[in-house]
């Protein structure tokens, strides 16, 4: 049978027509073999575009399609719609990439862009011939989803999910839930306390009869696809029998070992064993076996040394005290853990963010302890912080008289991170704001490149803040000197006054960039999605689908995908439970057909396929009295490994036949390069 | 001959290589025009005879572009691209090939930037050995 191929050329506004010759492009598709007709429009997409395409199916005139637009990643589904929707089956269609690939890749370059985009079409022209129809599939969706990351987003996401009435695993690898939203003072715009607005959210995710908690574990290996993943979680040691701790927190105070305490940013330390924060949920010891110092001879999983005198074992601090037995260092802890696999319909990364230290800043005196980021100086300001709220400065206590606080720390550097961390001032405006509010005596100094206030009621909190007396300088930091005693100098350019300044400071604060939280590449990378060149993970679309991945099923949320402040990344959590939700009631999803089959006469029954396979969906089985290779169809994931491997030729791919492939490597090599082609 | 200019053939993995090029497009990185993609779903798919073919028809160089190692969508389709490109390589520099003609590279869906610049060195190192002299091209 002929073919009759309908070709559709995109001028995509300017995007293609600007680089492209598209009549001539047009022209030049007629003459293609097994083309019956070929047209354009201004915008392909739209309706009336699609309704070009339609048209002539309905008509008969056309019965493969190729469209020469942008890219099928995210354009393929939209016209495959209407080729269905014209009675055609909707494999018999193919994308010329003429504008992601050629018109965008060669602006300047109209000639060569051209015949790109003519080489690029007789290619798909010449694979879209030999296109076969192929049988949508489905898979049945496990009514579940996987949350990573228990911050303000993954809350967020959770609780929705859980609203609508799936069941919902919520992870997160600290032993609370609550993330870094649970370190702030106050939150912006508003300046509402943020224990008050989140506290009651981590109680509820707790208290939810559709969420589950896995907090203090770790995703191990994600299998699967959309629907059905498999998730193998590993729940970290916590040497204390959860099931039994109430909280109560003796261990904690009788507890002799001591280290840094995360929460507090390394301000001030926390014990060996310790509950995360007092408003922890859940509220559950954990023991960090690095700093325990096996008080009374007591190792993990060692029987008691007995006491000479009185025969009696010698119990550690924290068994002494423990009420409820949850804590005995006798038996026999895993160090790993405990790994489980569960089973869910779709995924969300909310993993979050970490803020930068202040250590590689080495310009800025990080080695004076009143040198400190502005996480540190939250937690200076908060209530449940080192200093119970009071305002110390960390060296000797002092109330500081003067602060400094110094903007893109590590932002907008090429020497770190080329972005703009997006929040940092609004925080910077807040904690300033908190200082004068509660010590209007103290002289605050802001040191800024620019003042990025984009939001709601953000223009007018830093309007507020200079008629408060914060004083706003325009200008790179160079220098942060110590002086002798606990003193700082900051040593700056003013650049509306185009003059050097120095300052003379007792507390110099930070406003270091948020970026990817440690593990997150390869988190995404057993998730199977990516990272962008800044290393947060990426959308599929940053305006259309902008909390999808590559993955279907897999969705972010949050500072995961980029910095944000608590509204968006609320917002953005709730896009992301939306979307996560569609699969789940929908019930089914459909799965592109293109997976391996086997010609049976031509199979040797060799089995070079069956070890490549990476989803053993390969076996060598008899079929009447020889053997050959059978494919499980619905382990199948259509790589292509067995069919490239196979030595008779015996193995398709459905989608990528080696016919196809061959006939584009002939469309693209007969119209070869050497000058204009007509 | 000074205004003869190559013909490329890049096979792009779907998941990443191809995804790279697309967002080299849409960051506006330049690279010649004589690089021509075909999409495929794995570099693991990718039959030896396709290279081969690309060269017997007149494609001046072939690159195959995949998932880096641990990145592969279908696990390790890109492990078996590996070996199979290796052996492939080493057989047609003894059939006469210029080892620079065909190529392997990991390029990520996040690697716009050095896709462009992959296809710009690529471009010229072919632009430097000259048309093939298998394809319609050279002299053959």
């Amino acid at each position: 049978m002929v073919s009759k191929t309908g070709v559709y050329v995109c001028h995509c506004g300017e995007n293609i027509a600007g680089s492209v010759d598209v009549a001539k492009v047009v022209n030049y598709s007629t003459t293609l073999p097994g083309v019956s007709v070929s047209r354009e429009y201004l915008f392909m997409c739209s309706d009336p575009g699609q309704e070009l395409i339609r048209k002539d199916i309905e008509a008969g005139i056309v019965d493969r399609v190729v469209v020469a637009a942008c890219t099928p990643r995210t354009h393929e589904p939209i016209f495959r719609k209407a080729l269905e929707d014209a009675g055609l089956n909707q494999y018999l269609f193919e994308m010329a990439n003429i504008r992601d690939q050629d018109s965008w890749a060669h602006w300047g370059d109209k000639e060569g862009a051209t015949q790109k985009a003519q080489r690029l079409i007789a290619s798909a022209v010449a694979k879209a011939n030999l296109l076969q129809p192929l049988q949508q599939r489905y898979v049945e969706v496990e009514k579940s989803t996987l949350v990573v990351g228990a911050g303000v987003s993954g809350m967020f996401a959770a609780l929705d999910l859980a609203g609508m009435g799936y069941k919902v695993w919520l992870l997160d690898r600290n032993p609370s839930v609550g993330g870094n939203m649970a370190k702030l003072d106050k939150t912006f715009p508003t300046n509402d306390c943020s224990a008050c607005i989140l506290t009651p959210v981590m109680v509820q995710v707790a208290n939810h009869p559709n969420i589950e908690l896995l907090t203090y574990s770790e995703v191990e290996a994600v299998n699967g696809s959309i629907g059905n993943f498999n998730v193998t979680v590993r729940k970290k040691q916590t040497y204390i029998d959860w099931d039994k701790c109430t909280g109560c927190g003796d261990c904690v105070t009788a507890c002799l070992g001591k280290t840094d305490n995360e929460f507090n940013e390394g301000l001030d330390s926390r014990k060996a064993l310790y509950i995360a924060f007092p408003q922890a949920v859940p509220k559950r010891a954990v023991l960090d076996q690095d700093s325990c110092i096996n008080c009374a001879g007591s190792h993990i999983g060692k029987e008691h040394k007995i006491n000479a005198k009185s025969g009696e074992p010698m119990l550690a601090p924290c068994e002494k005290v423990c009420k409820t037995g949850a804590c005995d260092r006798t038996l026999a802890h895993d160090s790993g853990g405990e790994s489980f696999d569960i089973n869910v319909g779709t995924i969300i990364v909310a993993s979050g963010y970490q803020a930068m230290p202040k250590e590689p800043f080495k310009e800025y005196s990080p080695d004076s302890p009143n040198v400190i980021t502005c996480m540190q100086l939250e937690r200076i300001l908060s209530a449940t912080g080192p200093t119970d709220g009071e305002f110390h400065r960390p060296s000797d206590g002092q109330k500081p008289k003067t602060v400094a606080f110094i903007s893109c720390v590590g932002s907008r550097d090429k020497n770190h991170h080329v972005y703009c961390s997006k929040v940092c001032c609004m925080y910077m405006l807040k904690e300033a704001r908190l200082i004068k509010e509660k010590y209007p005596e103290t002289e605050v100094y802001i040191f800024f490149i620019d003042v990025r206030t984009p939001g709601k009621d953000f223009e007018e909190y830093y309007n507020y803040c200079r008629e408060l007396g914060i004083k706003i300088v325009r200008g790179r930091v160079g220098a942060v000197d110590q002086l002798p005693g606990d003193g700082l100098r900051v040593r700056a350019y003013d650049v509306d006054m185009d003059t050097p300044v120095t300052l003379e400071a007792d507390l110099v604060a930070l406003a270091t960039a948020m970026e990817p939280s440690a593990g997150l590449a390869d988190l995404g990378r057993k998730l199977g999605i990516t990272c962008g060149s800044e290393g947060f993970l990426k959308e599929v679309h940053t305006k259309l689908y902008p909390v999808e991945t590559s993955v279907k099923g897999i969705y972010i949320a949050g500072c995961a995908q980029g910095p944000k402040d608590i509204p968006e990344s609320v917002s953005q959590s709730r896009a992301a439970s939306s979307a996560a939700a569609v699969p789940l009631t929908a019930g089914r999803v459909p799965v592109e057909p293109f997976s391996s089959s086997v010609d049976q006469e031509k199979c040797s029954g060799c089995g070079i396929c069956v070890p490549l396979c990476p989803y053993s969906a390969i076996s060598r089985e008899e079929i009447d009295g020889k053997v050959r290779a059978g494919i499980e169809i619905a382990l199948c994931a259509g790589c292509g490994v067995c069919a490239a491997a196979c030595p008779s030729l015996a193995i398709t791919l459905q989608g990528f036949t080696a016919d196809q492939i061959f006939a584009q490597i002939d469309a693209l090599t007969s119209v070869a390069g050497g000058g204009p082609i007509d | 001959m000074s205004d003869w200019k190559p013909n490329i053939i890049v096979f792009a993995c779907n998941w990443c290589t191809y995804q790279g090029a697309d967002l080299a497009g849409s960051l506006r990185y330049k690279y010649p025009s004589s690089i021509n993609i075909v999409r495929v779903p794995c570099s693991g798919s990718i039959e030896a005879e396709y290279i081969v073919e690309a060269l017997h028809k007149g494609a001046d160089g072939v690159l195959v572009g995949g998932c880096h190692p641990g990145d592969c969508h279908y696990k390790e389709g890109n492990h078996k691209a590996l070996r199979r490109f290796n052996l492939l390589h080493r057989l047609l520099v003894d059939m006469g090939v210029e080892p620079e003609r065909v190529r392997l590279e990991w390029i990520s869906g996040s690697e716009g930037k050095r896709f462009a610049q992959v296809m710009n060195e690529f471009d010229a190192t072919i632009r430097k050995l000259g048309p093939s002299p298998n394809g319609r091209n050279g002299n053959a």
